[in-house]
């Protein structure tokens, strides 16, 4: 479905992930974190980019991942994305929800 | 002669080495089976272990009389896979294979999360996903006079991820029946944001856990166990106290898999999930929990890999391009209490939805729904699996992939 936000309209899905990476830039993203009551820091932009990062080259995301990667501490991580950062710094970053297979 | 190597005899290996034997030339091929252990347990009896709902006898069985007599049993450790030998290194001989088949399993390591194993391991922190640590488990719920119980998932995947949801419904079943229920607060921490991962699925569950007054605390990721507090510590430093910590600790992939440097960082070796083809050696083949693969690590799934795989390596001896064939299917009872279960079936594609199993209208399983006739269907699967399942014998109605039939909205 369709989303205006940051003065442009974008596709998402119904947990309000972008569907089209293309679509992203730093506003959207900007503006994505606003509505999550998160105000973006240079700290929060380094996690941004190496999430993307990460997806353009097809790597799945964990939180053990994160951990062992040592690029961050996840104390940190959980503080500027609180309350699931994983699956609101995705958002934020336009790219899809890591799934957790069950 | 050609090899053909089958590391592990658990659920998956045992039921590999029974469909081979059948398929191969006895006078072109020789099948060597190999575990360290000589015990073959049925897990899923870890459950009902620690409420005395099975007694030890009904989850131990010796492995090798699973085992058919014309393949070669071998009772000893794996060293390490060397693939470009085509080689395994066991710890007093080395194997030649032409065709390996990793069925070496998963298995929990709670020394992975500070404070787990530490002084208060099987004393108010537990397992039930050991033979060991589910006996210890039902001592302890023997003596149990209250208090606050939280069962828990440290992170994903876990082998058999309805097990701990399991676990709380019959927690509180077992209180009930002692007349002391409402002595225990039960608690159900999970790091995922719900009680299952699709929405169908996790609106019954949750449903259930409301119902029995058992509460949920979700996207709980833990970071330590402060075991002098008994309190679990999540990165966003909730807390969540208890006095009987049941958890599932981090599952990994064995060990022989990292030394072997053929699996993820979990020790999980990456397979072609519809071939069951491992990536990185064309005749090196993965089933059951040693995959990587997306779909539940579960004896169910094990039994339809099972049946494509045998296929499959069938075409790869003939030279014949393999079939991607697995769809992920896995089929799950999940024990709601007093004598009641849910029954899940579902695949990587389509979520668990309510309908009925194996036919059409007539069932006589219900999916997605609570009755008594699952739960006799949950107890019945003892004797097919130590009757049917590990001696490579189809179960009629239930195809490897999964059927859409019977399904409402599948």
């Amino acid at each position: 479905m369709e989303k205006i936000i940051a003065n442009k309209t974008i596709e998402i899905n119904e947990e309000g992930y972008l569907t089209d990476f293309s679509q992203w830039d730093k506003e959207v993203g900007t503006a994505l974190a606003e509505e999550k009551n998160i105000e973006m820091t240079d700290m929060h932009w380094m996690v941004i980019d190496y999430l993307q990062g990460k997806h353009k080259n097809e790597e799945a995301l964990s939180i053990r991942g994160i951990k062992k990667s040592g690029k961050f501490n996840i104390k940190e991580f959980y503080k500027l994305f609180p309350g699931g950062p994983l699956k609101i710094s995705t958002l934020i970053a336009g790219i899809p929800k890591p799934k957790s297979c069950i | 002669m050609k090899n053909l190597v089958i590391l592990g005899a658990g659920t998956s290996g045992t039921m590999m080495v029974n469909h081979m034997i059948h398929k191969l030339d006895k006078e072109e091929w020789k099948i060597t089976i190999v575990d360290q252990y000589k015990t073959h347990y049925y897990q899923p009896g870890f459950l009902f272990l620690p409420f005395d709902l099975y007694k030890t006898k009904d989850v131990k069985k010796k492995g090798k009389k699973y085992i058919p007599k014309k393949a070669r049993y071998v009772l000893q450790k794996i060293d390490k896979i060397i693939p470009e030998k085509n080689q395994v290194k066991l710890e007093h001989e080395y194997l030649n294979y032409d065709i390996l088949i990793i069925a070496t399993g998963t298995k929990i390591a709670p020394e992975e999360t500070e404070g787990m194993k530490e002084a208060n391991w099987q004393k108010n922190i537990f397992d039930f996903y050991t033979y060991e640590g589910a006996k210890s488990l039902r001592d302890k719920l023997r003596e149990f006079k209250g208090g606050k119980l939280v069962v828990h998932i440290t992170e994903m995947p876990i082998k058999c991820p309805v097990a701990p949801l399991e676990f709380a419904f019959l927690a509180d079943s077992y209180f009930i029946n002692k007349g002391m229920r409402d002595k225990v607060e039960i608690t159900y921490v999970t790091p995922l944001e719900g009680a299952f991962t699709k929405p169908k699925a996790t609106a019954a569950l949750h449903h259930l856990l409301e119902e029995k007054g058992i509460k949920e605390v979700t996207d709980f990721d833990i970071e330590r166990v402060d075991y002098k507090n008994n309190k679990i510590i999540d990165y966003g430093d909730r807390e969540v106290p208890y006095d009987l910590l049941v958890t599932v600790p981090t599952n990994l992939g064995d060990e022989v898999i990292e030394r072997s440097g053929l699996g993820d960082d979990m020790n999980f070796v990456p397979t072609n999930k519809a071939t069951l083809q491992s990536k990185a050696n064309e005749n090196i083949f993965v089933i059951g929990d040693a995959s990587n693969l997306p779909a539940s690590k579960a004896g169910s799934v094990a039994h339809f890999e099972a049946e494509i795989l045998t296929d499959n390596i069938m075409r790869y001896i003939n030279n014949e391009p393999l079939k991607e064939e697995f769809d992920g299917h896995a089929n799950c009872f999940i024990e709601t209490g007093h004598g009641k279960a849910l029954l899940i079936d579902f695949n990587y594609t389509h979520e668990p939805v309510a309908g009925t199993f194996p036919f059409p209208g007539i069932g006589p399983l219900k999916l997605l729904g609570e009755s008594r006739m699952n739960h006799m269907g949950k107890l019945a699967f003892r004797w097919i699996y130590w009757n049917m399942l590990i001696k490579g014998i189809h179960i009629p109605f239930v195809s490897a992939t999964m059927s859409k039939k019977g399904k409402k909205n599948g």
